[in-house]
């Protein structure tokens, strides 16, 4: 128990929960308006993600590029689910049926092409990606290339930040867990963890099994809060947003990619007018901070990302 | 039968297409290795250059078409020496996610200066069509778009097979190392890859443009990602089996548009890259190459 309710911990959870006050209260006396609001729930939204995505491709080191469409289908479960069942507990089963379909797909699809490497890896999440696209826009039930509409509001701050809370405490107890260690080690070397009596296979599927069941979270919330979901919403770009805010906080670091999350969040919120000035701006980014890192990796400085990225030890 | 033969045909100069762009995904990741994610850019740039040449410029077809190859050839080698050079020891993954970033780049370059609706391209080509046997049919545009592929085609060829930097090519691509050491220039081979590829890119973006008459910033996607599904399954790095996976994608493409329902034609070559990458992943023409440690 002590391990547990340590200092670290006791100031960490109470940061926590004031965060989640102070904006509570905010919100209750309006000084938030319902504009921020929106902006809070996307920034909520995308911590989620690229969190998930960042167990795959930072810590686990599989490039995936079709985190996209485990969040559509997280999105459509839920949405199915909530405008066909008036139960007031429908929202939490939609939620769960949205990540465990999302988990089961990503089981599914994650066997096979997991055994690629690197690029053909992402080439294949792709394309995955894509084909779960065009299958939602084809079938009746999820309305074709028109979407759903009027699903029931449920998701509020109150949900949005318990999940996020949720699946960032979750997924950086997996990291600090042996499980997760094994993770890293595939990241830093296939071929040597493999000698060192690491199952490859099973942790890889497992990471990309975690990821999607998260984006399969996300997709759920997502499609709660808008009430409103169409195909197009979930295609490649949408994946690009993802990996854009993990590089740009940094692969392998959580905290990174939240605060980029954020960053990235205020970023669009002043450039919402000017779209392609925003997605200039982002990709220069992206081609930057590769560009960059990798000049610096071997002179005198070492940066990785930005400099909240604690670099990640070998524990012996 | 005769509409089968008409969908082959079709299916035949789609893929000529294909095969063009899959040319240069092919020798670039024969080269360094690399997913060349902005290849399909490259092409809607030539495709821009192309639209520029014919009306602001008043030029005829092939003028466009050998200007939209330079301009195209340049953008390749500037990219490369930018941004892919300095990632050429680094992960796999640093050099894709790079990759990702400059096809952004374009695409939201050109979409600033373009606007994102769709542009009509001049119908520059004669629309005339003509019976091959048996009632099949075959376009001039068609016969325009397959002859200059197969007149590309043997150039690359003869390049790659019987000049020196063809030879330097494919020594890099065999052992960069080992090339450096018997006196190969690697950055300027790698150039010279890149201006091969990008130009033969900028020759399909023209093509497409007096073929279906209308470009848009984003046309280079979805022909990029099905392209290099095409060098993938004839066996990435290897120049014939980007031709034969070109064209057989082109042909499925069609067929499925033709009798099955052409909303799934996208998802076909998403299916096949999963197929092959899971039943032999070195493609039709590839050996299997162990790996070492």
């Amino acid at each position: 128990m002590n391990r547990i309710f340590n200092m670290k911990n006791i100031k960490t959870a109470a940061g926590v929960v004031g965060l989640y006050v102070v904006v509570q209260l905010l919100i209750m006396f309006n000084i938030l308006s319902d504009y921020y609001q929106i902006t809070l729930a996307l920034i909520c939204i995308n911590i989620i993600l690229a969190v998930s995505l960042n167990l795959i491709t930072g810590f686990t080191g599989q490039f995936s590029l079709g985190h996209a469409g485990f969040m559509s289908i997280g999105a459509y479960s839920g949405a199915l689910i909530t405008i066909n069942m008036t139960h007031e507990y429908s929202f939490f089963v939609g939620i769960a049926a949205g990540a465990f379909f999302a988990a089961v797909v990503g089981l599914l699809i994650g066997i096979p092409t997991l055994r690629l490497r690197g690029d053909y890896l992402a080439i294949a999440t792709l394309g995955m990606g894509e084909i779960i696209k065009i299958i939602v826009l084809n079938l009746d039930f999820t309305g074709g290339a028109a979407g759903l509409s009027g699903i029931p509001q449920y998701t509020n701050w109150t949900w949005l930040f318990i999940f996020t809370a949720g699946t960032v405490i979750v997924i950086k107890n997996f990291i600090n867990s042996s499980h997760g260690r094994a993770c890293k080690s595939i990241r830093e070397d296939e071929i040597a963890s493999e000698a060192m009596g690491i199952n490859t296979t099973k942790y890889k599927v497992l990471a990309f099994v975690i990821g999607a069941f998260c984006a399969g979270v996300a997709g759920a919330l997502y499609s709660s809060y808008f009430y409103f979901i169409k195909p197009d919403m979930f295609g490649f770009l949408r994946s690009i947003d993802i990996l854009v805010i993990v590089v740009i906080g940094g692969m392998g670091s959580i905290r990174g990619s939240i605060i980029s999350a954020i960053l990235l969040a205020v970023v669009s919120l002043y450039l919402q007018d000017f779209p392609e000035i925003r997605m200039i701006l982002y990709s220069s980014i992206l081609v930057i901070v590769m560009v960059v890192r990798e000049k610096l990796k071997n002179g005198k400085f070492k940066f990785d990302g930005l400099p909240w990225k604690k670099p990640d030890k070998m524990r012996t | 039968m005769t509409e089968f033969l008409q969908q082959i045909v079709n299916g035949i100069s789609l893929g000529s297409i294909y095969a063009l762009i899959a040319l240069g995904y092919t020798m670039v990741y024969g080269i360094i290795k690399l997913i060349n994610f902005a290849h399909g850019d490259i092409y809607m740039i030539g495709a821009y250059v192309g639209f520029i040449c014919i009306t602001s410029m008043g030029l005829g077809f092939f003028p466009a078409l050998i200007i939209s190859m330079i301009f195209c050839a340049v953008l390749g080698v500037i990219i490369e020496k930018v941004a892919y050079k300095p990632l050429r020891n680094s992960s796999r993954i640093s050099a894709l996610i790079t990759a990702i970033g400059i096809s952004l780049l374009l695409e939201y370059v050109v979409m600033f200066f373009a606007k994102a609706d769709v542009k009509a391209f001049p119908a520059v080509l004669p629309e005339k069509s003509r019976e091959l046997f048996m009632g099949v049919k075959i376009t001039d545009k068609q016969s325009i778009l397959l002859v200059i592929t197969i007149i590309l085609m043997v150039l690359l060829q003869f390049i790659v097979k019987k000049t020196m930097m063809g030879k330097a090519m494919r020594a890099v691509s065999m052992d960069k190392d080992a090339a450096q050491l018997m006196g190969i220039n690697v950055d300027r081979t790698i150039s010279f890859t890149f201006i091969l590829g990008s130009s033969l890119a900028g020759a399909a973006g023209v093509l497409v443009g007096a073929f279906y008459n209308s470009i848009d910033p984003f046309m280079g996607i979805m022909p990029g990602l099905k392209a290099f599904v095409a060098a993938v399954l004839g066996g990435i790095g290897i120049i014939p089996g980007a031709l034969v996976g070109g064209f057989s994608i082109g042909v499925i493409e069609t067929l499925i548009s033709g009798y099955g329902n052409s909303l799934y034609k996208d998802a076909v070559a998403f299916a096949i890259l999963i197929l092959v990458l899971l039943i032999k992943p070195s493609g039709l023409f590839g050996k299997n190459i162990r790996e070492k440690v």
